[in-house]
């Protein structure tokens, strides 16, 4: 489709006084996974709730797919696909007939259905525990399933609410290369919440952040980096006096200096030189073990926006 | 239609029949009781499906759907299954009509069991041969009011489970209610001149009663039917 895949527009949602969703306007292209970034309570869940059709908008609207989710929230259920906050497997039932359950409920016809269902589950390594009730599984294998689920019926967005949620970090990225192979594979959009910031680092090309039912910011992890703040230089080392620090924020390349422990880290204004400024604490008199080049996390990215905010 | 279908295979697969043979426990049990056990008790009077004989048999949807009816509302819920089907494109009407059918059914599948192997073991042990069948009108209104009587055990069931938070609370709300329906309904049939009951015939009587709870089952079911919508259960 051209356009947007979602669009939503002064969308808000308010339970009594709260302000789940506030004035929230976002466009989220076709073909990507999109994060939805943001501390548990700030509106996520509800975001997904309303492009689902599950909830009626308190002011604003959105469409999914070209659909209206206040009027055919009905054509937007029948294409796409969710893992929402709990995986929402039947648990007495086998993974066989979790995924032939909904199947049957998209009208898949049985032998296309036999033979999806084989195929998602061979890729997941699941096959051979298919007879299984999914009551006996692990947690990771619940998700992968639950994944599995949602792509059954080759939907063309599916909507993922913290998949990785509790998970231990092997856990999760097993899953999270699991969900990327698959992605890649079906070449379907994603809207992904997560308050994972590696996750959305690793598995996002546009990320949005909400916080408190506002977003604060949407763009690829690189344009926030450059909006919320530049190339960074880490400097190891030790002997970093008041003195040092304040010999650094007098430069204009610096933007910015902090020390943590040992850890001097110098936020640059562009892709200026790390060499004088190294000189510069030498000087003073430094002692610099290690020097790397790098450019602000998606985590210090989130920090910063938090920051702001809160100021 | 094949909606209601898929949610009737599926409440088969997850909680009618989950858990192999042992599944089959809880029914056995009950046909042992009310096919096996008060038959022989009862003998001719079963045979003649006399009042005391269809109270009896009115008594199986009420004990079955208790047992299941909060499992599938209450307990999807519980199990927070209930969402992810919300987000399906399953309507609202085929979840509700498909679990309500599913379970209907199954009450009604063990009055017929109960039905037929009461007729022939009362048959086989205490008609000294001489096979006999229920009076076909009786036998008939037997089936009608086991139906219509599952259908007003799982509406009840359904409107008390979608205002509890657990499957254990809608099991104890429902088998309170229950006996209190069991004993209002005796306190105004005794309430009811003796004159009205002379001048009707068992069938008459019969006919009345399933006119009386196939107006409670629409009434029960037009609620449910009108509670269960995803943007209230979303938010419960």
């Amino acid at each position: 489709m051209a356009g947007p895949i979602i669009r939503t527009e002064h969308l808000s949602r308010f339970f009594s006084t709260v302000k789940a969703v506030d004035d929230l306007s976002l466009e989220v292209p076709a073909g990507i996974v999109f994060g939805f970034l943001g501390p548990n309570g700030a509106g996520k869940t509800t975001t997904i709730h309303l492009l689902l059709g599950l909830l009626e908008p308190t002011q604003g609207q959105a469409s999914v797919l070209g659909f209206d989710t206040r009027t055919q929230a009905h054509e937007i259920r029948t294409r796409i696909g969710a893992l929402l906050e709990f995986a929402g497997l039947y648990e007495r039932m086998t993974a066989e007939d979790n995924l032939d359950f909904y199947g049957r409920i998209y009208h898949v016809p049985a032998a296309e259905r036999r033979a999806r269902i084989k195929e998602l589950l061979t890729h997941l390594d699941l096959w051979d525990r298919r007879k299984d009730p999914v009551g006996k599984w692990s947690r990771g294998m619940k998700q992968k399933l639950a994944v599995a689920r949602a792509l059954l019926h080759h939907p063309p967005l599916i909507f993922l609410d913290e998949p990785t949620a509790g998970f231990d970090p092997v856990a999760a990225a097993t899953l999270r290369n699991d969900l990327t192979s698959l992605v890649a594979r079906e070449g379907v959009t994603v809207f992904l919440n997560t308050h994972n910031l590696t996750e959305a680092e690793k598995l996002c090309a546009q990320v949005g952040v909400i916080r408190q039912g506002k977003l604060l910011t949407v763009g690829s992890p690189d344009e926030l980096r450059v909006r919320t703040g530049g190339p960074q230089a880490e400097i190891v080392g030790d002997g970093f006096t008041d003195q040092t620090l304040a010999l650094l924020r007098e430069r204009p390349e610096v933007a910015n200096v902090a020390l943590h422990n040992s850890h001097l880290t110098i936020e640059l204004r562009g892709e200026s030189k790390i060499g004088p400024l190294v000189s510069l604490i030498v000087r003073s008199g430094g002692e610099v073990e290690e020097v790397r080049r790098g450019k602000a996390s998606l985590e210090d990215v989130f920090l910063t926006l938090m920051e702001e905010e809160n100021a | 239609m094949s909606d209601i279908l898929t949610m009737v295979w599926k409440e088969s697969k997850d909680v009618l029949f989950q858990g192999g043979w042992k599944s089959l426990l809880r029914p056995l049990i009950m046909i042992g009781i009310m096919g096996i056990y008060l038959p022989l008790q009862l003998g001719s009077q079963w045979l003649g499906l006399t009042p005391l004989a269809m109270v009896l048999l009115l008594w199986i949807p009420f004990f079955v759907i208790i047992s299941f009816i909060g499992d599938v509302i209450a307990g999807e819920r519980e199990r927070h299954t209930l969402e992810t089907l919300l987000a399906s494109r399953m309507p609202d009407r085929a979840i509700l009509l498909g679990k309500v059918i599913a379970i209907v059914l199954y009450a009604w599948g063990m009055g017929v069991i109960s039905l037929l192997l009461g007729l022939v073991l009362v048959d086989l042990f205490r008609t000294q041969g001489n096979w006999m069948f229920y009076p076909l009108d009786l036998f008939v209104d037997a089936l009608v009011l086991i139906l219509l009587a599952s259908v007003l055990a799982a509406s009840a069931g359904v409107l008390v489970s979608l205002k509890v938070a657990t499957v254990r609370q809608a099991q104890q709300i429902l088998s309170v209610g229950t006996i209190v329906f069991v004993f209002g309904s005796v306190f105004v049939l005794r309430a009811v001149p003796a004159s009205v009951y002379s001048s009707l015939s068992y069938s008459q009587f019969l006919l009345i009663v399933m006119a009386v709870i196939a107006v409670l089952d629409a009434i029960l079911l037009g609620l449910s039917l009108m509670s269960f919508q995803r943007s209230r259960l979303i938010l419960s």
